[in-house]
């Protein structure tokens, strides 16, 4: 074991039985993937060196209050005003803790940012306001599914804005942002659910952009993977319509119960006809709602701004019949 | 010599520059920086006022999760879509209020602008026609900003990171031409600051010789002139892009989004010590003064503010270890925030060793300045946090951000402008204020200042990420994300009463508070020389310097209720009689 | 520097120049002072310019290629013509002071003048440039995802880029066929129009500054005792010919 790896677990011990507690602590969630073992000892011993000099700064001051208040009839007593072996060693020691905690910083944090080799992959695709998760087998989500005890990396974009992917008890956050790719790697110890938020100012549905995160135990998650998958072909059009319609971020705009929301709602839309700022008015048929998913600024609704994203490229053209049949039985 | 200072000193009102000529057009068109400085204090007090309005909002809504006061049917957005909106509008707001139109300007423009030439004995800073420019582009920002407000907001973060500001509907434009101006409001008053610093000192002052708030001024000034340029230049590229879509960030136009980042850091990273190098200053002359004694380690203490000045412009990256920048520059960025800090810790020590075997006196000034220490303390060693790549990880965009900022710009910052507003009080205005109702607000400021934002790093290190209107995903999970938001918003309340309760003693002692003399806490830099309020040209003559921080030759005189040139048949230093 | 002859009636009296502001104790101690001043200007001028001038650098390591297909659409003659414009105004400006410095007024008023004359004449060769660009459509404004709609307000002659581009090798190794770079050449004109805008937003400020020189001295306020402003005032124009020499080379002459 490395130095820094045998330092990493001693801190950990240190700091458990100082705090009395084994996994969950007052400070941090559950430690609840492997890197956390990159993060937390650096943060309690952080802790601890704060704790450490902040009561010697309050207990001094506090003393000198006490101790040299003014009194009258006395006045301050002569002392030197500088005394170099006092000020360097008050130099030096902040310095090799701060280098301390540099290095330990920047091992663990190598040790996140570079992902093992066999490492099982999942895109993730973020858009106001919600994320995309989309795995091997082609099948898209709007949760996370991992195996446990296995290292999954995370490939993500951004369609529009800067985001960033959190997930507190499994100690990863990456920014995900346009026109590049930026990646993850994380791996769970334990089978259960996880919160996942965005934690990069996106607009008005920031705070609604999270995701929960499933740890599958081992067996289970090359199952679920598969009947995600096949789940979809056994429904009918409309059902799988509302999936698409939740999986790809429709719902982050539209709602489908006349919820007023960014963008229209699609309830009853069907049929009607509706006004727009750049075109005749038009009834809402099969034809405008595969206009309006392609390309959504060829007709603006009237009220609303031309804020939606193309989804060229992203439904293909069986998807978006299904999306069609389901905003059909919206009544 | 004596008889100089002590003709200098006396304290009728006769002819100050309050008095020296009257009416509006002489203060709206003044050369003199004492009335600049009192009109800058006056505006940035009233943008100090917004911004605290804007942060109570805030703090209401989040007192409990989902929307509380914003998007239910209210003046605040009638359904929860547009509460949200209201809600990024505000928050966004409340930053740029606060960092442009308050901290930045802050401490130079206010105070050091009616202290620095008298500090120096001199008449006016270099370049008084400047002053007022200065004065006057602030004045334009605000009103930027005031059109930003009422015509529809601004929601990007005060941060305004693209791609979001090149694509939101939102007043970017006016906000950015604010800023711009702004920013030349401030290299201005550095550029200004510099030149005095360098020309108008009096004979016999050298370097060594200057009060460490001039140090302090002239590293802030050096920051000022060297970093506000990228800022101009950052807003102006932003512009562009949004005016004539010239790609520069937007990726849908060629552009790259980190590469905002990098230019938006530049300037907004040396920003900080912008902040907080002249707040130090303060505090090296009010421990000093307030403990009789000498400033320990004088020439650490001034050059570690040059240090910090130009360390800091080395360090941007450090707000950028999860932008998806290169592991390697984050590496050299954290090594580089590390050696920042170190400076910044031995001025802690060295006001602690002033303490040591002084004559210690609690007023207000001290309060503050003793709270300072404290709440900095705890803001910058939560900077290690911060600085530390690993846990950066998990804290970035957490509360536990806006907790380490809180401390260090308002514990810090705003707590030693409380210190320097108190301790020039008499000077500026000629009057002395309660000084009891004062120690009980420092009091109040300091305690409800923690209970605002001690909580806000459990947050933060428990997973709430920042800027979020509803954190209802997280308190469903865990109720103590309830009950630490909600402890945050009443410290907020009691915090605002504190500064209300400050307000209203500082105004009451305009009209009722005793006349000041020339040197109430016993200081002996050079302002102290002069009566209280000054006269219109400061000095007659350049005074004669000593050493700003020995106070032997300075004995209480308790008819006057203020500090006067020992006289020789007084014993020795040590039994001098105390107020 | 004191010879009276030299000096104007109203500044006669030694003891207290007209032009002295009341906080400075000599005009010596107030020209040292003002020069400093307008030095840190110059410090502000570079780093605003230098936020610039990092965006090319990073840009043009990025991506050469855009950057060498760009400068086909740049005259040199023009670029040439305008530096050389410049330095030889730089000079009249420097000659402005020293006559300033000698107290020949009328010396000084030609020197502006002229340094005018050339500020007008860059100008004139600027908008010609600008004017031919706008013609082709040679702007930035192209939309590259197709997330947005493209709303263009010029749309480019594609027709003249292909005809131009094809006369020159693709710069770049990856055999892109023409259609791509001409596609993507409209980049390079961003940091074109960023750069030697900002500059010539300069330019129109120096007139404005000359110009005030120019009045100031045709009232009589320089001599030798007193011709602080026209140096800094020279200072600032020396700058901004300095910064043109390094942009036309970055922008005009790339290989």
């Amino acid at each position: 074991m490395t130095a820094p790896g045998a330092i990493a677990p001693t801190l950990s011990t240190a700091s458990g039985w100082l705090l009395g507690q084994a996994g969950e602590s007052f400070w941090l969630p559950p430690p609840d993937s492997t890197l956390a073992g990159a993060v937390d000892p650096v943060f309690y011993f952080i802790l601890w060196v704060s704790v450490f000099f902040f009561g010697l700064i309050t207990l001094l001051m506090v003393l000198f209050l006490v101790r040299f208040r003014r009194r009258a009839g006395i006045g301050p007593t002569p002392s030197p005003s500088h005394n170099t072996p006092l000020e360097v060693t008050w130099s030096v020691i902040p310095l090799i803790l701060v280098i301390l905690i540099f290095y330990f910083g920047f091992t663990g944090y190598m040790d996140m940012r570079v992902p093992p080799r066999e490492a099982y992959e999942i895109h993730v695709v973020a858009q106001r306001w919600q994320w995309m998760f989309k795995y091997p087998n082609g099948h898209v989500d709007e949760n996370l599914h991992v195996p446990v005890d296995q290292a999954v990396r995370l490939i993500m974009q951004s369609k529009d804005v800067i985001h960033s992917l959190f997930i507190p008890d499994f100690r990863v956050k990456m920014d995900v942002v346009p026109g590049r790719y930026t990646k993850t790697w994380f791996q769970a110890k334990e089978p259960g659910q996880h919160l996942l938020l965005c934690t990069e100012y996106c607009g008005t549905g920031h705070s609604d952009m999270s995701a929960t995160v499933f740890v599958h135990a081992a067996g289970k998650f090359e199952k679920w993977l598969a009947d995600a998958g096949k789940f979809m072909e056994d429904l009918p059009p409309a059902e799988r319509g509302e999936l698409l319609y939740r999986r790809h971020g429709c719902q982050g705009c539209h709602s489908a119960d006349g919820t007023a929301k960014t963008g229209p709602s699609f309830q009853g839309i069907f049929g009607q006809t509706h006004a727009f700022t750049n075109a005749p008015p038009t009834q809402v048929d099969e034809n405008y709602i595969r206009e309006s998913i392609l390309e959504p600024s060829a007709k603006v609704r009237q009220g609303y701004s031309d804020k939606m994203n193309s989804y060229k490229g992203s439904l293909n053209d069986e998807e978006i019949a299904d999306l069609i049949e389901f905003i059909k039985s919206l009544k | 010599m004596e008889k100089e200072i002590a003709g200098s000193m006396s304290t009728s009102a006769t002819d100050n520059y309050l008095t020296h000529s009257r009416g509006l057009k002489s203060w709206l068109f003044t050369l003199d920086h004492k009335r600049i400085g009192v009109m800058y204090l006056v505006s940035i007090m009233t943008a100090l006022a917004v911004g605290g309005f804007l942060a109570m909002l805030i703090r209401v809504e989040l007192a409990a999760p989902g929307p509380t006061i914003m998007g239910n049917n209210s003046l605040l957005g009638s359904d929860p879509a547009a509460g949200k909106d209201i809600y990024n509008q505000i928050f966004t707001l409340h930053g740029a209020v606060m960092i442009f139109l308050f901290i930045i300007p802050g401490v130079p423009a206010a105070l050091g602008n009616f202290v620095l030439p008298v500090m120096l004995g001199a008449k006016d800073v270099a370049f008084p026609r400047l002053n007022l420019v200065s004065y006057y582009l602030w004045v334009i920002g605000a009103a930027f900003f005031l059109l930003v407000l009422v015509s529809g907001g601004l929601d990007t973060g005060w941060t305004l990171y693209a791609p979001y500001s090149t694509s939101t509907d939102t007043r970017v434009l006016s906000a950015g031409l604010g800023v711009f101006i702004l920013g030349f409001s401030s290299i201005f008053t550095g550029l200004n600051f510099i030149a005095t610093v360098h020309t108008l000192r009096p004979p016999g002052m050298t370097w060594f010789k200057m009060p460490l708030f001039v140090w302090a001024l002239y590293a802030t000034a050096v920051i000022q002139v060297l970093a506000t340029p990228v800022l101009g230049i950052t807003v102006l590229l932003l512009a562009a892009e949004l005016l004539f879509k010239v790609g520069i960030f937007d990726p849908a136009l060629g552009g790259d989004p980190v590469l905002f980042q990098h230019f938006f850091w530049f300037y907004s990273h040396p920003a900080v010590y912008i902040m907080i190098l002249p707040a130090m200053g303060i505090i090296s002359e009010t421990i000093s003064v307030f403990s009789r004694k000498h400033i320990f380690g004088y020439k650490f203490i001034a050059l570690s503010s040059v240090a910090i000045a130009l360390l800091g412009f080395l360090v941007w990256g450090h707000h950028m270890f999860i932008s998806g920048q290169s592991p390697l520059a984050s590496m050299i960025f954290s090594a580089l925030t590390f050696s920042v800090s170190i400076p910044s810790a031995i001025k802690v020590f060295n006001w602690l060793a002033t303490m040591y075997k002084g004559s210690i006196q609690l007023d207000t000034p001290m309060c503050y300045a003793l709270s300072f220490i404290l709440l900095f303390g705890i803001g910058g060693l939560t900077g290690l946090f911060l600085g530390a790549l690993s846990v950066d990880v998990i804290l970035h965009d957490t509360y536990f951000v806006v907790a380490h900022f809180h401390y260090t710009m308002m514990g810090g910052t705003l707590v030693a402008f409380l210190a320097g507003l108190h301790y020039w009080w008499p000077k500026i205005t000629g009057r002395m204020f309660n000084n009891r109702l004062g120690q009980i607000a420092a009091l109040m400021v300091f305690l409800s200042f923690n209970l605002t934002f001690f909580p806000q790093f459990l947050l933060g290190t428990r997973g709430m990420p920042r800027r979020y209107f509803d954190y209802s995903d997280l308190s469903k999970l865990d109720s103590s994300f309830t009950l630490l938001n909600l402890h945050s918003s009443v410290g907020a309340f009691l915090l605002g009463g504190a500064m209300v309760l400050t307000l209203s003693y500082l105004v009451h002692s305009l009209f009722r508070g005793r006349p000041a003399p020339a040197n109430p806490w016993g200081g002996n830099s050079l302002e102290w020389h002069c009566s209280s309020p000054p006269p219109h040209d400061n000095f007659a003559s350049p005074p004669a310097v000593g050493d700003p921080y020995d106070f032997t030759g300075l004995e209480y005189d308790p008819d006057l209720g203020g500090y006067v040139p020992r006289r020789r048949s007084v014993p020795a230093p040590e039994t001098q009689p105390v107020p | 520097m004191t010879d009276a002859k030299a000096l104007p009636p109203e500044e006669a009296d030694a003891g207290h120049h007209r032009f002295l502001a009341h906080h400075f104790d000599s005009p010596e101690q107030q020209f040292y002072t003002g020069k400093l001043g307008m030095w840190l200007f110059l410090t502000t001028e570079i780093l605003f310019f230098g936020g610039l001038f990092c965006a090319y650098a990073v840009y043009r390591a990025n991506h050469p290629d855009i950057f060498v297909d760009g400068h086909h659409f740049l005259s040199t003659a023009l670029g040439a013509t305008n530096t050389a414009v410049l330095i030889f105004s730089s000079l009249t400006m420097a000659w402005s002071v020293r006559s300033a410095q000698l107290s020949r007024t009328r010396g000084l008023i030609a020197c502006l003048v002229t340094t005018l004359v050339c500020a007008f004449v860059f100008l004139g060769i600027k908008y010609v440039e600008y004017a031919e660009k706008m013609e082709h459509g040679l702007i930035p404004n192209r939309i590259y995802f197709e997330r947005l709609e493209p709303r263009l307000a010029f749309e480019p002659d594609e027709a003249y880029l292909r005809e131009k581009l094809s006369h020159y090798a693709d710069p770049s190794a990856a055999g892109e066929d023409l259609d791509l770079r001409v596609r993507k050449v409209r980049i390079f004109f961003g940091i074109y129009f960023c750069m030697t805008g900002l500059h010539a937003l300069h330019v129109i400020a120096g007139i404005g500054v000359i110009l005030w020189i120019l009045v100031r001295s045709l009232k009589g306020h320089f001599s030798s005792a007193y011709f602080g402003p026209v140096d800094y005032v020279g200072l600032y124009w020396h700058l901004v010919d300095l910064i043109w020499i390094y942009l036309f080379p970055l922008l005009y002459l790339i290989h």
